[in-house]
């Protein structure tokens, strides 16, 4: 996202994070409701956290946001306010100020949010989801009809012959590793590529990312 | 107390009634009581393929209901007598019992029996999850064709999910043949993907079919290949070490001079 966007989105393991970056709250909507659209059904079921530090909010600025989150299935579920009449209207509606067992410091060995990784150790079977806001590794197959979702990088240790998408967010930089590499469906932001019909002899391992707008998958090959 | 197994599979039409049906009497040929639950209501076929269909007088619903003992509800195998069947209702649907119902059920079995052998319907809905609720062990049938493979995975992921039951994998209707050609999956293959226990090859014969009609299990015939397949399966759920059998395709002289 370029420093001109009107907000933030950001994916922590407690919700989504929009922080608005202007006052005009149209163009956050606007903007936000593109977001959506990119990544609906990554989105969808989860809940936003809004961060407005100073910034006041009205009544109507409030409810546009929950009617434009509610029909994306999604829940605003802490507004973060410094403002004490935002806090008091935010609460008459139900939402909360703070989140839950919020200790005053961040603990300084955490990693920055978008940099937490989740490790899975098992195999992914048909039906089964995995989205997390960070990275993903996988130790175990991502068997067809499974799929994984990441805000981050996804490296398999195993066979993927499901679906992964890294980069659900956006970003165009993730990468997808597997030392098996043949989904039925490969995406990276909001690319998409599926794998060659024809079946592989001799898997070897794999990293698929974006290259001139395409996703390409190149052998990994030790340097 | 009994060990409960149910014979589950996603998909339908992969032979999980057959398997049950087999495995029961084979476990009965082999001096152990068996109780079959037959737990695809509405669509009750085992007593069908145990040839005990005019024998019924009660079913599992009556039962749940409290309409009739479990004793009383049991039909007795007319070969082997340590077998015998609960016969699902054929006039209710799979609302007519709950999970519960079915666990109470099947631990009531369990203590007159040396194995409740619980053949599930099709799908992965409420009869699928009751079905399997009270099992210690859950066969998985499946084919080796992709989309069977497919719901066999799915329900093993719903099984790990719940964390209750071991699962272990019958391959069933598998054709030499077809492998050599390419044309099917082999076992391993299967095996790769599912990442169970395999317990049972069963080799693709018609004579299955002839012998469900006629409501004697193959199981029975001692000179089928793929009765040989069940009784090993048998052995195999008693804790022996049978390995499998090498499957046979058509030798190059039955293909010369036909079957």
């Amino acid at each position: 996202m370029s420093d001109e966007a009107p907000l933030t989105l950001k994916g922590t393991p407690q919700g989504l994070r929009l922080r608005p970056l202007t006052e005009d709250w149209a163009a956050v909507l606007h903007a936000l409701q593109y977001a959506l659209q990119d990544a609906d059904a990554f989105f969808r079921g989860g809940r936003v956290i809004l961060q407005l530090d100073q910034r006041p909010l009205t009544e109507a600025e409030l409810l546009a946001l929950r009617d434009l989150l509610e029909r994306h299935d999604i829940e605003l579920w802490v507004v973060l306010s410094d403002d004490s009449a935002t806090q008091r209207l935010v609460r008459s509606h139900g939402i909360r100020t703070r989140l839950p067992g919020e200790t005053a410091e961040p603990s300084p060995t955490a990693a920055p949010e978008d940099q937490q990784a989740l490790f899975v150790h098992r195999t992914l079977r048909s039906g089964q989801s995995l989205n997390y806001p960070g990275h993903v590794i996988v130790l175990g197959d991502v068997n067809p009809g499974a799929e994984v979702i990441a805000g981050g990088n996804i490296i398999i240790w195993g066979r993927v012959r499901g679906i992964v998408h890294a980069g659900a967010f956006g970003d165009a930089s993730a990468l997808i590793c597997a030392l098996d590499l043949n989904p039925s469906q490969l995406r990276i932001a909001s690319h998409i590529s599926r794998s060659p019909d024809e079946r592989r002899r001799k898997p070897k391992p794999e990293m698929a990312y974006i290259r001139d707008d395409h996703i390409v998958a190149e052998p990994w090959t030790m340097r | 107390m009994g060990k409960i197994i149910t014979v589950s599979s996603g998909k339908g039409g992969v032979g999980k009634t057959t398997t049950t049906a087999n495995l029961g009497l084979g476990l009965a040929m082999l001096g152990k009581r068996v109780i079959c639950i037959d737990a695809d209501i509405g669509l009750r076929n085992l007593d069908v393929m145990l040839g005990l269909e005019n024998r019924i007088v009660y079913d599992i619903v009556n039962v749940i209901e409290g309409r009739c003992e479990l004793k009383k509800a049991l039909v007795r195998d007319k070969r082997y007598p340590a077998l015998k069947l609960l016969p699902a209702a054929q006039t209710r649907d799979k609302n007519a019992i709950s999970e519960e119902d079915m666990e109470n059920l099947a631990h009531q079995a369990a203590e007159i029996t040396d194995y409740v052998l619980i053949d599930s319907p099709a799908g992965i809905e409420h009869g699928f999850r009751y079905a399997t609720r009270p099992a210690e062990l859950v066969l998985i049938v499946t084919n080796p064709e992709v989309s069977a493979v497919r719901d066999a995975d799915r329900v093993i992921g719903l099984l790990e999910a719940n964390g209750r039951a071991e699962a272990k994998l019958i391959i069933n209707r598998m054709r030499p043949e077809m492998v050599r050609r390419n044309e099917m999956l082999d076992a391993d293959e299967v095996v790769e993907l599912l990442a169970i226990d395999l317990i049972g090859i069963i080799p693709d014969d018609q004579d299955i079919l002839a012998a469900a009609n006629r409501g004697q299990p193959v199981v029975l015939d001692d000179r089928s290949e793929t009765g040989q397949a069940f009784r090993d399966i048998t052995q195999r759920l008693e804790g022996a070490d049978i390995p499998f059998l090498p499957l046979k395709g058509p030798s190059l002289l039955q293909k010369i001079f036909g079957r």
